[in-house]
């Protein structure tokens, strides 16, 4: 379902970012409403600490026993779903999409896989990767003679 | 569908723009509006909040949902990839008097507001029993 992904430090990916940022509530809007295959749900903020790397998504009325975490490499993969209304509801309006959704996002520093925590919270997930050890900044000490 | 209870306001013109916050944004929340035997349901995305951060107010028959956000980030974080924007979460609706005002009740579970607005006894479809004399 990724179809062309575009790394967040590669210009393309910058500039998606950059014009999905301008375009401010339009484009929230977008990933859940539409929820069609190929559409990039949930959208996701990343940022980071010296040690961790941390991704964030919203995911409203989606329960914990149905995400799925994985991250295997630079891959981290958002996987879940949300209930269906039954059948015979009858909608007046209907915005927010229903069904399975699954985002792979390419992390842009290394992570230790070992080392993931996710929370959800009021329909917020948070994933702490911790950075491998190779790129966290590291102090070094001076020794006195 | 027939007898559409529910409506929004002016889309576009939503009364709170001018009312900004902090970060100056707000955002529309996607509804599901569902039609049920003796009551309306809408349900309004509206993750990271908690109950005490959520405003509902019912006046001259505009309902008004307000979710205040905080923030979740510190100021000055180092973002590698900002897709999405944070701020209140904002959207009225026209209610018409079908619906008992006094009884609305909400709750919040998982980051969706479920609005429970109970049709009013005139509105509620009912069986006529013919009684044999």
């Amino acid at each position: 379902m990724t179809g062309r992904r575009f790394s967040h430090s590669h210009p393309l990916g910058q500039l998606r970012t950059e014009v999905e940022r301008l375009l401010g509530d339009f484009s929230r809007q977008t990933p859940l409403a539409n929820w069609v295959p190929g559409a990039q749900y949930p959208a996701v903020n990343i940022w980071e600490s010296d040690h961790d790397v941390f991704v964030e998504a919203e995911v409203p009325g989606v329960k914990e026993s149905d995400l799925e975490i994985l991250v295997v490499g630079d891959d981290l993969t958002i996987k879940g779903k949300r209930a269906d209304a039954p059948d015979d509801t009858s909608f007046h309006r209907r915005e927010r999409g229903a069904g399975a959704f699954s985002r792979v996002v390419r992390l842009p520093i290394e992570v230790d896989a070992d080392k993931v925590e996710a929370s959800l919270r009021e329909g917020v997930l948070e994933i702490r990767l911790a950075k491998a050890a190779a790129v966290r900044p590291r102090k070094i000490q001076v020794k006195a003679h | 569908m027939a007898t559409e209870t529910t409506h929004e306001t002016k889309p576009g013109v939503e009364p709170g723009a001018a009312e900004q916050t902090r970060s100056g944004n707000w955002y529309r929340p996607n509804v599901d509006i569902i039609e049920k035997q003796d009551e309306l349901l809408i349900l309004a995305d509206m993750p990271g909040l908690g109950v005490d951060l959520i405003d509902i107010r019912f006046e001259d028959g505009t309902l008004t949902i307000h979710g205040r956000v905080p923030p979740r980030q510190a100021d000055g974080v180092r973002y590698l990839a900002r897709e999405y924007g944070l701020g209140d979460f904002y959207r009225t609706f026209r209610v018409s008097e079908e619906i008992d005002a006094s009884r609305i009740s909400a709750e919040y579970r998982h980051g969706v507001l479920t609005l429970h607005m109970p049709k009013a006894e005139a509105a509620k479809p009912r069986t006529i029993t013919v009684k044999a004399s």
